[in-house]
């Protein structure tokens, strides 16, 4: 397992080489007439700034390779972001502020998708081929192709119309008010999860199929165990391990869909921080989370992996 | 060169003299045959991609308004006769606008799961092929970019470069191209060891004409899932996109740029607003779903259930 897990980690180092490469060339692809059109359109973040100025402050003014190491060695040694160039705070303490109120939007996110997921997965599977199979497979069909700002957006006006009752906007949080803040952030995060939800069902229900299929399932029907016991305890642990690690590597569809869910919403996490940013051109801040969040992606998948090795004795041993 | 191993050139053995191309139209006549026998919701769900793409061509004859047409009068209309979807705050035919709104997505879609495709091919067919460090490191690099979520790229890369159709559909082609080879990848892995890779390795083949006459065509099914696949997901990420006023810029009508937008305070004296572009989003991106995993089942059983 230990040798598993430095294998794992070591891995890791050229991925985060290139992520910090990809996060770096993409914003450095600024072409020259942007701070030209910044300083000419009175540009928020470029309004107290000389154009040498902008320049240096967007590290625009040395050799590409030189900004890069600059830029990396800055980050590595002293956790250095930057500094955004419209509130002049460190990106830093900013993403230190957003990056709890996405992790809970994410979470719960993550908890709704699979309580809903999962025993219509099973309940599919073990109904294979009834009318109440195709109904669920319909159904995860559907809500993988619903867009979930048309459902965001839906959920905003209808209620309102045909109630008088709209979703609280306005942000509580979870140090202030632990209950309220759960009660605003349930129904953003339920729609965030129904994507990874659909997805969920329908591994749940491919891999549910399978292990039923398996010889050791035959000896406890054949021992005259009762099906929710053949069911439950046999055959969903085996499923639902590669089900953990297939969910894992769906991070990336929360992280991005709460981009949209936050800017409908109004949930100051970190996919509303990106949208300020991009509007203002605020190119430090830009940079933070995007690393930021590619970072995250790839610890939450390397949890995923590990997990998994604690999961499955198989791979212990393997 | 007589040695002919490769299944491409074994199937193509009478010696009847046949007008090109009639070979490949039997073939998908009888896949869409078996389509419509043995997947009917996957054939009805190309139907209906049919019809977006029909509508897509010709909304320029089917609109019976132009997209930008703004009648003070008409507006905040709801569905009548004379306005099938009602009309916006600006008195805009929200059909028109909708089916306008189909033309773009046709256009994006289809040239950002084309170019998608081809850089799925290109990188995965090299690296699967080639193999050993280089192969080490292409997918070391797949993984980080597989790390940052596809909007968030998008977002970046939009605001970077300023929102216009070629950014959004080179970014889209990019972004979804290198997601994409990993299936590329490991469908040329399993056909390099092959006995007629190896055959034509032995005789001396050229690496560029084994890759041409021998791996590209074995991988041309996932390829072609791929492709399908790849068209409901540029359809959803432009969206999503325009819906965060960072896609194809207004007035063009993007059915994600719909929702969002001075249009968004009228949903409220206007549902309907809310409803068309949201629904021929659904629909479009169902069709293309089921379209694609009925084709993925007839073409390449391996990757069933694999989504």
């Amino acid at each position: 397992m230990s040798t598993y897990a430095i294998r794992r980690l070591l891995g890791l180092i050229p991925t985060l080489f290139f992520a910090s490469l990809i996060v770096f060339v993409t914003v450095r692809l600024i072409p020259g007439d942007v701070i030209d059109m910044m300083l000419s359109e009175n540009d928020i973040s470029a309004q107290q700034l000389s154009r040498e100025q902008l320049l240096a402050t967007l590290g625009l003014d040395k050799p590409m390779w030189e900004q890069y190491l600059h830029w990396i060695t800055g980050i590595v040694s002293r956790g250095d972001l930057g500094h955004s160039l419209w509130a002049g705070d460190s990106v830093w303490d900013q993403l230190a502020q957003r990056l709890p109120v996405s992790f809970e939007l994410g979470l719960i996110a993550l908890v709704f998708a699979l309580v809903l997921a999962v025993p219509i997965g099973v309940y599919s599977a073990i109904r294979q081929d009834t009318a109440g199979d195709y109904i669920t497979r319909s159904f995860s069909i559907l809500l993988l192709a619903v867009p979930s700002f048309w459902v965001g957006t839906m959920v905003m006006v209808f209620p309102s119309i045909w109630w008088g009752w709209s979703p609280p906007v306005e942000f509580v949080r979870f140090a202030d008010d632990p209950l309220q803040n759960l009660k605003n952030m349930l129904l953003p995060a339920a729609v965030l999860g129904m994507g990874l939800s659909a997805v969920t069902m329908r591994m749940t229900r491919t891999m549910t199929l399978e292990v039923l299929r398996q010889d050791y399932i035959r000896t406890a029907w054949a021992k005259g165990l009762d099906e929710r016991r053949v069911v439950w305890r046999h055959a969903l642990r085996n499923a639902l391990i590669p089900v953990i690690t297939l969910v894992g590597l769906q991070a990336p569809l929360l992280v991005g869909g709460a981009v949209i869910i936050e800017q409908i919403f109004v949930i100051p996490g970190m996919g509303l921080l990106l949208i300020d940013a991009v509007s203002q051109r605020d190119y430090p801040v830009i940079t933070g989370v995007f690393l930021v969040v590619g970072v995250a992606v790839m610890l939450i998948n390397l949890a995923v992996d590990l997990s998994y090795g604690l999961l499955d004795p198989r791979v212990r041993q393997g | 060169m007589t040695l002919q191993t490769s299944p491409s050139a074994t199937l193509a053995a009478p010696r009847r003299r046949v007008f090109p191309g009639a070979r490949l139209a039997h073939r998908v006549w009888r896949l869409t045959t078996r389509m419509f026998r043995e997947k009917p919701l996957g054939a009805a769900g190309g139907v209906l991609f049919l019809v977006f793409l029909f509508c897509g061509v010709f909304a320029d004859v089917l609109a019976p308004h132009d997209y930008n047409e703004i009648n003070p009068i008409e507006r905040l209309k709801s569905p009548s006769w004379a306005f099938p979807f009602g009309t916006d705050n600006l008195g805009r035919d929200v059909l028109s606008r909708c089916l306008y709104g189909a033309q773009l997505s046709v256009i994006i879609s289809l040239s950002a799961a084309t170019l998608a495709t081809l850089v799925s091919l290109v990188i995965g067919v090299v690296s699967g092929y080639l193999g050993g460090r280089i192969d080490m490191l292409v997918q070391r690099f797949v993984d980080a970019w597989m790390s940052f979520p596809d909007l968030v790229i998008l977002i970046v890369v939009v605001s970077v470069m300023g929102p216009s159709m070629t950014t959004v559909i080179l970014t889209l082609g990019l972004l979804l191209g290198i997601g994409g080879s990993r299936i590329v990848r490991s469908a040329v892995v399993s056909v390099r060891e092959n006995m007629y890779v190896h055959a034509a390795q032995s005789i001396g083949a050229s690496t560029p004409r084994i890759l041409w006459k021998h791996i590209v065509p074995n991988v041309l099914p996932p390829v072609i899932v791929l492709f399908t696949t790849r068209i409901g997901a540029v359809i959803l990420a432009e969206s999503g996109l325009a819906f965060l006023g960072l896609g194809v810029p207004p007035p063009a009508p993007t059915w994600g740029g719909m929702l969002t937008g001075t249009g968004r305070q009228f949903m409220f004296q206007g549902p309907w607003l809310a409803l068309a572009p949201g629904l021929c989003l659904t629909l479009v991106v169902y069709a293309t779903n089921v379209f694609g995993d009925a084709l993925r089942d007839l073409l390449d059983p391996r990757m069933r259930g694999s989504r």
